[in-house]
């Protein structure tokens, strides 16, 4: 009894100090010689500010403003999805979210309240399709039927960084208008930041939402 | 339903086995202390590691030794382990809590303690808002290799039981931990934590990110030296994320190849000890066997689990929405899950961490349809013997296999014998009493749960479920915590996360404490019988097979096994499980 009791904290310590100390100082140092983009974030810088990680959605989206001060709903501000940005998937966390939480939304399968939340966010999806004038962007306007599922439902993380191909191809018709670039010009930019299935089979493939997004930028600089 | 979706299926399975093989017969070197490959790094460290500890790797130990080693081991570990967690704001001159969090009440780092020792890693807090890096590393980290440490001896230490000739030694626990750590943990840790970070998972001591997006909208990234948890929190079947959103966080699980990698680091430990088993009995085709049932039964989940997200949810159609894949989109249920990872992606990663012990998830289970969130149910029904969890898998599906070796001698009217070994009534009273532990705790914790306000509350006063889901997320909790997986229904926790530099979690006593004691009981009661098992059997003579005898090693023994284990998880748990998960799989109709 004594001989185990002297072990275990014998034990407890060292490994404490070998596998909670010695390994991740090992495998962080290591992959900041080795990876430094990757083990600090794929941080994305424009004009030395950063601006975002590659792989963390983020909310494309402008304040609103009333009597010249942001409006706030429970404590965040108040957003509105901006028409010249690709839109990432809806998520409780990403809007205007000041704290690091990452969250899942929890909405079960029968759920009324789940389908409240869809058929809002499918509505959000077809309104920010329609111009000033009401009319749609996309070709015959869209339908509920026609609305991608993940850009009805809500992710995992919340910070979903992509979207699918199907999701971009509807957006892209907005993009285009508003920016007053030719379609198959935002179609190549798809492609070019279509991120592709691991090993070529496993998971889908994906729009990398920020990256298109700035490239947008460069090629037409926002009309704000 | 898509074509890569199956591939990706058949290729995962395909590929785990053969890893798995060729590890099993390593991890049996490892194990009866054969020369490997790997001696002349670890010989040295190893032997260091005795002479720290003072311990004898010579002296051979009966099972109560070995018991009592473990449990003091164990205990000593959850009490270090809750001391750091307790005094999260004085380690701050380490220079890792950068954002300077407080502790967690007692109750919630009760929980949190009991959780991280038993390889379960149930979550009541959110990492990123509530853990400085050095809890996670030097607390919650080092339980991530202990807690796995611990199942895999257990299952070693009732391995040499089984098989051994004479003597009642099963081993000695010190030898056989520090030998996991080094020999079997470490090698596959290391290399998997840069993989992930090859990838993109983050590693880094770095204060959280302030960004201004480019529409000025302000975000707040957290950060930390997540790849060197996030490889041995897979490998150690822990499932105890980083992040919040665990394995959906995309600097947790950043691409569809991590994905599969991540899957595969689940199973390879615990395909791998059926192999090692087979090989230590001298019999491979009884680890065949064995890994044949729990593959039968792995893909069976899976498909269940992919065709019924695939077709999507209720709430989807009557919102509607097209569920069908359409160019550009899988379709389906994409509700809580990544566009990484897609349908097939989501369904089986929750598959491999239900089947295990794990219960990492990398989309949310509480979105999951009604069959597809039936299929981790019925994973947890099955209590961990479909693979398991490391080292627990085995010892729990031994037990099965020792039940279905009884039935079968009772149907044949000879006394029953597993590899020569007679199975009596001590061995059989044992086997009944580690099987039946686990699914009673688990459905007290859920009576006591329904019928108390504190602990039903959390569940029915959260938004977005309605009906039998509340009741579900309940029984989910408690089966998780008993089986030590750590998957969630997440509505159950749903409580609102404080922000940063908060005091903590927000404790809610009852289901932190009814959970501990949930977690802590349904660990250590089945090790000490699966220990006294292997204690009983160890002293037993071998003999000769004869022309009666019933073999365990073909396709009729599947087929037994098999159904003895529905059998026991039917026969617990359905009338739990039609009032939850398949009553809403039933329906198209939505609740309030």
């Amino acid at each position: 009894m004594k001989r185990d009791l002297i072990t275990s904290a014998l034990g407890v310590i060292v490994l404490t100090l070998l596998l909670g100390i010695v390994y991740p100082l090992f495998i962080t140092g290591v992959s900041q010689v080795a990876f430094p983009g990757n083990a600090n974030g794929q941080k994305i810088y424009v004009d030395g500010k950063l601006v975002g990680s590659k792989i963390i959605g983020q909310n494309f989206a402008d304040l609103v403003y009333k009597n010249g001060k942001v409006v706030m709903v429970d404590g965040e501000p108040e957003t509105t999805p901006d028409p010249h940005y690709f839109q990432t998937r809806p998520s409780g966390t990403v809007p205007a979210d000041n704290d690091a939480a990452t969250e899942f939304e929890n909405y079960g399968p029968n759920s009324t309240i789940t389908k409240a939340a869809l058929v809002a966010n499918i509505q959000a999806y077809i309104a920010l399709d329609k111009a000033p004038d009401g009319t749609p962007y996309y070709p015959g306007g869209l339908t509920a039927g026609k609305v991608p599922v993940d850009a009805a439902d809500t992710s995992a993380s919340g910070v979903d960084p992509e979207i699918s191909i199907a999701n971009a191809d509807i957006q892209a018709y907005r993009i285009a208008a508003i920016r007053h670039l030719p379609l198959a010009t935002v179609h190549q930019l798809i492609s070019k930041y279509t991120l592709g299935r691991g090993l070529g089979f496993s998971g889908e493939p994906g729009v990398d939402v920020l990256e298109i997004n700035l490239a947008l930028n460069r090629l037409s600089p926002s009309t704000r | 339903m898509t074509f890569l979706g199956w591939l990706t299926l058949f290729l995962f399975a395909g590929l785990l086995t053969v890893l798995a093989l060729p590890f099993g017969s390593y991890m049996a070197a490892v194990y009866t202390g054969q020369r490997t490959i790997l001696d002349p790094v670890f010989g040295v460290p190893e032997r260091l590691l005795y002479k720290v500890m003072r311990v004898d790797p010579t002296h051979g130990q009966d099972w109560k030794q070995y018991a009592k080693s473990l449990i003091i081991f164990s205990l000593f570990g959850w009490l270090v382990l809750y001391f750091i967690l307790r005094t999260q704001i004085l380690w701050d001159f380490t220079g890792l809590n950068p954002m300077h969090f407080h502790s967690a009440p007692w109750n919630v780092t009760f929980n949190t303690a009991s959780s991280f020792m038993t390889n379960t890693n149930w979550q009541y807090y959110g990492g990123e808002t509530t853990l400085s890096y050095f809890s996670q590393m030097a607390g919650l980290t080092v339980q991530n290799w202990l807690s796995a440490g611990v199942g895999i001896v257990v299952a070693v230490a009732l391995v040499r039981g089984i098989v051994s000739r004479s003597g009642s030694s099963i081993g000695n626990f010190w030898q056989d931990m520090v030998r996991t750590i080094l020999y079997v943990l470490a090698p596959l840790a290391i290399v998997y934590a840069f993989l992930l970070v090859f990838q993109g998972t983050i590693a880094n001591f770095s204060s959280y990110l302030t960004v201004h997006g480019i529409t000025g909208i302000q975000q707040t990234i957290a950060m930390g030296p997540v790849a060197s948890q996030e490889a041995i929190k897979l490998l150690g079947t822990n499932g105890g994320g980083f992040f919040n959103t665990n394995s959906a966080h995309p600097f947790e699980n950043p691409t569809g190849f991590t994905n599969f990698l991540e899957m595969l680091s689940v199973l390879i430990i615990p395909g791998g000890l059926v192999f090692m088993y087979g090989k230590m009995a001298g019999r491979p085709r009884q680890g065949y066997a064995i890994y044949t049932t729990m593959m039968i039964m792995f893909l069976g989940a899976c498909i269940v689990a992919y065709i019924a997200e695939a077709h999507g949810s209720p709430a989807q159609h009557a919102a509607g929405l097209h569920t069908g894949a359409i160019h550009g989109s899988s379709g389906g249920n994409m509700e809580g899950k990544e566009q990484r990872f897609g349908i097939a992606g989501s369904a089986i990663f929750d598959v491999v961490t239900t089947v295990t012990s794990c219960g990492a998830v990398n989309s949310a289970l509480e979105s999951f349809t009604g069959i597809g969130g039936a299929v981790p149910f019925a994973n947890l029904s099955a209590s961990e013997v479909i693979f398991g969890g490391v080292g627990t898998g085995l010892y729990s599906i031994l037990m099965y296999v020792l039940l279905a070796v009884f039935l079968g001698g009772l149907m044949v009217g000879r006394t029953p014998e597993y590899l020569g070994k007679k199975i009596e009534g001590r061995e059989i009273k044992l086997v009944s009493l580690a099987i039946l532990i686990t699914p009673l705790t688990a459905l007290l914790c859920t009576a006591i749960a329904t019928a108390s306000r504190s602990a039903r509350a959390l569940s029915i006063s959260a938004n977005a479920k309605g009906g039998p889901q509340g009741f579900s997320e309940t029984f989910y909790a408690y089966l998780s915590q008993a089986n030590n997986n750590g998957s969630a229904f997440a509505g159950y926790t749903g409580f609102i996360q404080p922000n940063a530099g908060n005091v903590g979690s927000k404790g809610i006593t009852l289901a932190d404490l009814l959970g501990g004691f949930d977690m802590l009981f349904a660990r250590y009661a089945p090790i000490l019988f699966a220990l006294a098992v292997a204690g009983a059997l160890a002293g037993k003579r071998i003999s000769p097979a004869g022309l009666g005898t019933m073999r365990t090693d073909n396709p009729t023994f599947v087929v037994l096994l098999i159904g003895v284990i529905i059998l026991v998880g039917a026969l617990t748990f359905f009338p739990a499980l039609l009032l939850g998960p398949i009553v809403q799989g039933l329906t198209p109709h939505l609740y309030n």
